[in-house]
C-alpha cells in the first residue's frame, strides 16, 4: 500500500463527501420517519450503501409493499452497477480476489467515474488509492445517516438550505470530464433525453437505467473506430 | 433481538444488500466469462460513464425550478475552468440567492 496513493484517493474522495453527506443524513431522517430504528438505518447504509435504492426501499416499507417486490426494485435501481462493474474490470484486474471483493462493495456513481478518470489518464488505479476514495466516502455515510436519524427533523426540506443542487452539480462535472471521449456527445445528448423522457412518462427510478442503456445503445452502433473488420457480435 | 433490530426489517436490509452486490459484481462476473471482449461490447462499455452519469443529471435539470436551471448551468460554466468544489461552491451560492435573496 503506498500511502501516498492513499492520501490522493483521500483527497478526491473530499468534495464527493461534502456533495453526497446531505443525503445521507436526509435517507436516515426519512428512515426514521418510515418505521425504521436508527440502528436499521444505519445497517441498511452499512451494507446496501446505494442512497438513492436505500431512499425507494424506504418509500416502499413505508407502503408496505410486499417484500420480494422491494427487493426488485431496489435491484432495478442499482441495475447501473452491473454496467460500472463491467466497465471497471480492466483497470482492477491486478486487485487479489479480497481486493476485488471489497472494490466492488463500495462501487458508487463517484468511485466508479473517479476511478475511470484515473485509469485513463494513465495513472495506475491502486489498490491504495482506491480504498482512500472508498473509506472517505463510505464512512461519513454512516456517521451522517445516524446523525440523520437522531436530527432527522432539522433537515426536512433540503430545498431551504439549497442542498438539493449538490449532487446534480457534481454529478454535472464528472460528466463533462468524459467529454474527451469518443461518442461523448450523441451519447450524452440519447441518455439525457431517454432519461427525462422516462422520467417524465415512466417515473423514477426508472429513468436512470432507460437513459442509461439508451444512451450505451448509442455508442454500441455508432461506428467503432479502430478495427475496421469489426464483425457484427449481435 | 432488542429493540434497535426488528427481525423482518434486519433481514429485508441483508437481503436488499445481497441484490445490490449482485449488480455490483455481476457485470464483472459477466465480462470476465468472455474470451474476447467483442469491439462493439467495448465501445458501449466505453460510454457507461457518460450514459449513466447523464441521467442522473438531466432529469434533475429537467424538473428543477427556474434558479436550479441558472444554478447548474452558472456551476457548468465554472466547471469549464474550475474544481469541482468550486463548482459545488459556485452553484450554491446561485441557488440560495436566488431562493432568499431574489425570494424565488
Amino acid at each position: 500500500m503506498s500511502s501516498s496513493d492513499f492520501r490522493a484517493g483521500l483527497r478526491t474522495g473530499l468534495p464527493i463527501v461534502l456533495s453526497a453527506a446531505p443525503f445521507g443524513a436526509l435517507f436516515g431522517a426519512v428512515a426514521v420517519q418510515n418505521g425504521q430504528t436508527w440502528a436499521e438505518a444505519a445497517l441498511m447504509s452499512a451494507t446496501v450503501y446505494a442512497g438513492a435504492s436505500q431512499l425507494v426501499g424506504l418509500e416502499l416499507f413505508g407502503h408496505h409493499v410486499q417484500p420480494w417486490l422491494v427487493i426488485l426494485s431496489i435491484f432495478a435501481v442499482n441495475f447501473r452497477h452491473i454496467l460500472y462493474s463491467a466497465a471497471l474490470t480492466k483497470y482492477i484486474t491486478h486487485f487479489t480476489p479480497f481486493q476485488k471483493f471489497f472494490a466492488f462493495f463500495v462501487l458508487t456513481d463517484p468511485q466508479f467515474a473517479e476511478s475511470v478518470k484515473r485509469g485513463e489518464t494513465g495513472h495506475t488505479v491502486s489498490f491504495a488509492w482506491y480504498a482512500g476514495v472508498g473509506l472517505i466516502i463510505y464512512l461519513p455515510w454512516l456517521a451522517v445517516t445516524i446523525l440523520g436519524a437522531f436530527l432527522g427533523n432539522l433537515i426536512h426540506d433540503p430545498k431551504v438550505i439549497g442542498l438539493d443542487v449538490l449532487l446534480p452539480i457534481y454529478f454535472l462535472g464528472l460528466v463533462f470530464g468524459f467529454r474527451k471521449r469518443d461518442n461523448f456527445i450523441p451519447v450524452a445528448l440519447v441518455a439525457a433525453v431517454g432519461s427525462v423522457l422516462a422520467y417524465r412518462y415512466i417515473g423514477s427510478p426508472w429513468h436512470v437505467s432507460v437513459g442509461a442503456l439508451a444512451g450505451v445503445l448509442v455508442a454500441a452502433c455508432l461506428p467503432v473506430r479502430e478495427t475496421a473488420d469489426a464483425s457484427e457480435e449481435a | 433481538m432488542d429493540t434497535r433490530f426488528h427481525l423482518d426489517m434486519t433481514l429485508l436490509i441483508f437481503a436488499a444488500a445481497v441484490a445490490t452486490f449482485a449488480t455490483r459484481i455481476g457485470g464483472y462476473v459477466l465480462i470476465t466469462r468472455m474470451k474476447k471482449i467483442p469491439p462493439r461490447l467495448d465501445a458501449a462499455l466505453n460510454a457507461v460513464p457518460a450514459a449513466v452519469l447523464t441521467t442522473l443529471v438531466a432529469p434533475n435539470f429537467y424538473a428543477g425550478g427556474p434558479e436550479v436551471k441558472i444554478a447548474m448551468a452558472f456551476a457548468l460554466v465554472v466547471g469549464l475552468r474550475f474544481n469541482v468544489l468550486t463548482m459545488l461552491a459556485a452553484g450554491w451560492v446561485v441557488v440560495m440567492a436566488l431562493r432568499h435573496g431574489a425570494g424565488w
